[in-house]
């Protein structure tokens, strides 16, 4: 029994809201956390089959050309070493986010520097690693290869462009306008754990223990790239240490282990290096954006343009999409939209976490800013005075917005009306105090999903889906939903995920990981209750069940008695309908955030932020915040130190480690204060909730911009906002 | 080569590689895969464990260097339903997300609360000399070495702050 759903209408029923368990929202520890804090989850590399062999990947060290090993002989016969692979199958790069089939295989043939090219496995390790770092190519380089994408003619994205009314007009006739260009960094996504796959066959049956984030997709990649079927192909990723983007769809890593063990007849590993994982995992893309706000005397918008130039690899479909919110977040007539796409041979580019308002949406926020100087106007003031009735562009409605409310609620718990006013003038010692806000804004979608629930004769359920946890915390809101529709404690549930034998889920990506997954749990335990009410012979809208016991009338009975001795079982399934058309879905939200600017070194620090959000139904607010306060993080790593630096020579990435990559660390980060508002969003799924892993990131960097620039006065146009960027310009310098 | 290792109280007999890492030693040999390989480098702390009590980074040393020495893992640590109250501490303040970085963060606040108690100055201690209290900015400070790219930092200081009050 499937319980369907096209989401054409919005569900008003709020149906988890008339459950009476009270475990949606609350703020549980994670279910997997005790295996997590003891070292006893298993992640892709920690299955430790019998006999497993050992794979490095050997990078080119072209940036394009024809690859050929020069010393294969002496490398086959060093010691241990079972095998050197190269294959036509070998993937040039990891497939796009929901791609569903192989990416470019393209063997030997190098597009970009550091693309893996053959596999060299041996018995151990270390026997693997020196044999790998022996390996000598005499390929040849091609000449007047392109790395810089401001140096070659770019591809528009016909799809993207909006051209509106008379943006030009507006800009002369505004009373307030900004016109400016700003550019930010390509960005890894950095996962902690590096892509691993550990391959085995039995038969013509592949089983690939490996680190991803999209099982339904990743099985029909990794089936393609091989050449077999999908029914032969099973993924297990039952945790996943961290993806970020960067495990949405198959990497090289995976396709090798698989040829490798097929050849071999025994289970293969391939872990990559941390600089492999740099040099070959899809990279964000920098961005080149042209920002125009035309506004009149009081700061209302008349024209709006965002023009952004992104880079990706020849065939490469997936272009950053920069002005995502742009097309809805404020009003304007006159809009001038667009984004084009440079061919390059860099790292190949792709979906890293939030992407297109991950880098977008700070510099729209900051361009916000400049604006509200301009026009002497408190930049929430004008905000508040540009939110549209309706899509600007498409003239449709919006769903549940809670921009006012996260604004308002922001400022008033920040204290913005005590903010320093006066750019450059607020000194406490050697550091020079500045506060800044942006607003928040991240697209909302819903993915396909199934899941299965089965409530056993003994009263406990099990949630099954090929679902992933990347740290969401998908094991814990999928057993509150559950626990929540069938009245079950929350240790009566158990949550089965990442395991492509499972019925497919929407994957962990895009933010509608929890709505989509959760929406298909929801719709499974529906049928379950359905068959509970069979058997009461009650109707469902008089059914209450809570802590195991199910009641009808003046009827309540232990669910294990009425069950007598029989499991039920209920199937889920959600599918993204007219909803998703008819009305503008988005989360939004509002940062702000306090900086001290060293004066003589113009080091920042960050020293409080607040983040408020609203992303419909919030399933757990423990997890929820975490994601939360990650998004916030990778805001501030955005907004200060994230930078992949590509040699002008060969394209390749120079600090391809995490020594020279910089995340932020511990003392990079104030303790955030996050506030989640309660909203229901009828429209996004039939639990009303909406994605919340990328929310946070979606402005972030501006608002650290923002306050940089009201303690120096300086407007760095450039992110990051390194001290280089600073230093020469600092008040008294 | 031959080395014999103590874990968690438990004598191994390893018979590996001279160019085994610790850290490799213990997951690819051992069958102790808490420990994790964030870098490989000494860069992101995942892979820390405690060795004589002090924390070390296990990718940065050679199995065959501790012959002898006591080491401790995050498994030696506490398991399931027998949590060390950091580790508890860790699950109630959702120190982590992914849970990749959080054995190395584990076992580094382990050590990291000892190296106070023993006076340890850090780069953000007012005072050379005497006991710091492990405020906020001294645990951050202390935690640097221990990336977490899920950004968890709120969290992990809130769960150590909790331990440091249980402590005193
Ligand atoms: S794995 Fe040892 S410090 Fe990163
Ligand atoms: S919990 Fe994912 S890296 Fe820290």
């Amino acid at each position: 029994m499937t319980n369907s759903l096209t989401m054409d209408t919005p569900a008003e029923r709020r149906r988890l809201d008339e459950m009476h368990q009270g475990l949606v929202g609350e703020p549980l520890d994670r279910p997997d956390g005790p295996l997590k804090v003891s070292g006893r989850a298993t992640y892709a590399h920690e299955w430790n089959l019998e006999d497993t062999a050992y794979g490095v990947l050997v990078r080119a060290t072209i940036a394009k050309g024809k690859a050929a090993i020069a010393n294969r002989a002496e490398i086959e016969a060093m010691d241990g070493v079972l095998t050197v692979l190269t294959d036509n199958r070998f993937l040039r790069n990891p497939a796009q986010g929901t791609a569903g089939e192989a990416p470019v295989q393209s063997g030997l043939d190098v597009e970009y520097f550091g693309q893996p090219v053959a596999l060299v496995v041996a018995e151990t390790f270390e026997q693997a690693r020196h044999a790998a770092q022996a390996v000598i190519f005499d390929g040849e380089a091609e000449a007047d290869v392109p790395f810089d994408p401001e140096a070659v003619d770019p591809e528009e994205q016909e799809d993207e462009t909006v051209d509106q009314g008379d943006l030009d007009a507006a800009m002369r006739e505004a009373a307030h306008s900004i016109d400016a260009v700003y550019r930010t960094a390509g960005h890894a996504a950095a996962a902690m754990e590096p892509h691993c796959s550990i391959a085995s066959w039995d038969g013509d049956e592949l089983t690939l223990r490996g680190s991803y984030q999209m099982l339904k997709y990743n099985v029909a990649e990794l089936a393609d790239a091989l050449g077999i079927d999908e029914d032969k192909v099973r993924i297990l990723s039952p945790f996943v240490g961290g993806g970020f983007g960067s495990k949405l769809g198959i990497s090289p890593e995976a396709v090798s282990a698989a040829i490798a063990a097929k050849a071999l007849g025994r289970p293969v590993v391939v872990n990559m290096a941390r600089q492999q994982v740099f040099d070959a995992i899809l990279r964000r893309s920098e961005t080149r954006q042209h920002v125009r706000l035309a506004a009149d005397e009081d700061g209302r918008l008349t024209g709006i343009g965002h023009e952004a130039l992104v880079s990706n690899a020849p065939g490469e479909e997936f272009a950053e999409p920069v002005t995502q919110s742009t097309h809805f977040l404020y009003a304007g007539e006159s809009r001038k939209l667009g984004l084009s796409i440079a061919r390059i041979h860099r790292t190949p580019a792709g979906s890293v976490r939030a992407p297109g308002e991950a880098v977008g949406m700070p510099v729209l926020e900051c361009a916000m800013d400049e604006l509200a100087e301009a026009a002497a106007i408190d930049p929430v003031e004008l905000r508040k005075r540009n939110i549209p009735e309706r899509h600007p562009e498409e003239d449709i409605p919006f769903s549940s917005r809670k921009y006012v409310e996260a604004l308002d609620e922001g400022a008033r718990r920040f204290g913005w009306d005590k903010r320093n006013r006066h750019p450059g003038g607020l000194v406490e010692g050697e550091w020079l105090i500045g506060h800044g806000m942006a607003g928040a804004s991240r697209v909302n979608m819903l993915n396909a999903a199934e899941a299965r629930v089965t409530l056993s004769a003994d009263g406990h359920a099990t949630v099954e889906t090929d679902m992933t946890d990347i740290g969401t915390g998908t094991y814990a809101i999928l057993s509150q939903v559950a626990g929540e529709m069938l009245g079950l404690p929350i240790d009566k549930v158990e949550t089965k995920l990442g395991d492509s034998s499972f019925p497919k889920g929407p994957g962990s990506g895009g933010s509608w990981g929890a709505s989509s997954s959760g929406s298909a749990v929801f719709l499974a335990c529906e049928e379950i209750r359905k068959a509970i009410c069979e058997r009461l012979d009650c109707e469902e809208s008089d059914l209450t069940l809570k802590d195991g016991t199910a009641t009808a009338g003046n009827r309540s009975l232990p669910l294990a008695d009425l069950l007598g001795g029989d499991d039920l079982v209920g199937e889920g399934k959600i599918e993204p309908g007219k909803t998703g058309e008819e009305c503008a879905q988005a989360t939004y939200g509002a940062y702000f955030c306090e900086v001290a600017v060293n004066r003589y070194t113009g080091e920042t620090r960050v020293r409080r932020m607040t983040g408020v959000f609203g992303a419909g139904r919030i399933l757990n607010r423990k997890t929820a915040t975490s994601q939360c306060l990650g998004g916030i993080t990778w805001g501030i790593g955005m907004a200060l130190t994230e930078e992949l630096v590509h040699d002008p020579r060969d394209g390749h990435i120079v600090n391809r480690d995490l020594a020279e990559y910089h995340v932020p660390v511990n003392l990079d980060v104030p303790q955030i204060d996050i506030v989640l508002l309660d909203e229901r969003d009828d429209a996004a799924s039939p639990i009303q909730a909406k994605g919340i892993g990328e929310l946070g990131l979606c402005g972030a960097a501006g608002a650290v911009a923002n306050a940089i620039y009201n303690a120096t006065g300086i407007r760095v146009r450039n992110f990051p906002i390194t001290l280089d960027k600073l230093i020469g310009e600092l008040p008294g310098s | 080569m031959e080395t014999r290792l103590s874990i968690n109280g438990d004598t191994h007999m390893l018979d590996a590689d001279p160019r085994t890492t610790l850290l490799d030693a213990l997951r690819n040999h051992l069958g102790l895969t808490g420990s994790k390989k964030g870098c490989d480098h000494g860069q992101c702390g995942a892979c820390t464990v405690l060795i004589d009590g002090r924390r070390i980074n296990s990718c940065l040393t050679l199995a065959c260097m501790h012959d002898g020495q006591e080491i401790t893992t995050i498994e030696g640590l506490g398991e399931p339903g027998n949590l060390s109250p950091l580790q508890a501490a860790f699950v109630r303040h959702d120190g982590y997300q992914c849970g990749y970085c959080t054995p190395g963060q584990i076992c580094s606040a382990t050590a990291m609360l000892k190296e106070a108690e023993q006076g340890w100055p850090s780069y953000v201690s007012d005072d050379l000399d005497g006991a710091p209290a492990l405020d906020g900015e001294e645990i951050s400070e202390r935690m640097s070495g221990n990336l977490c790219r899920c950004g968890a930092y709120s969290n992990i200081v809130d769960a150590i702050t909790q331990v440091v009050g249980e402590r005193a």
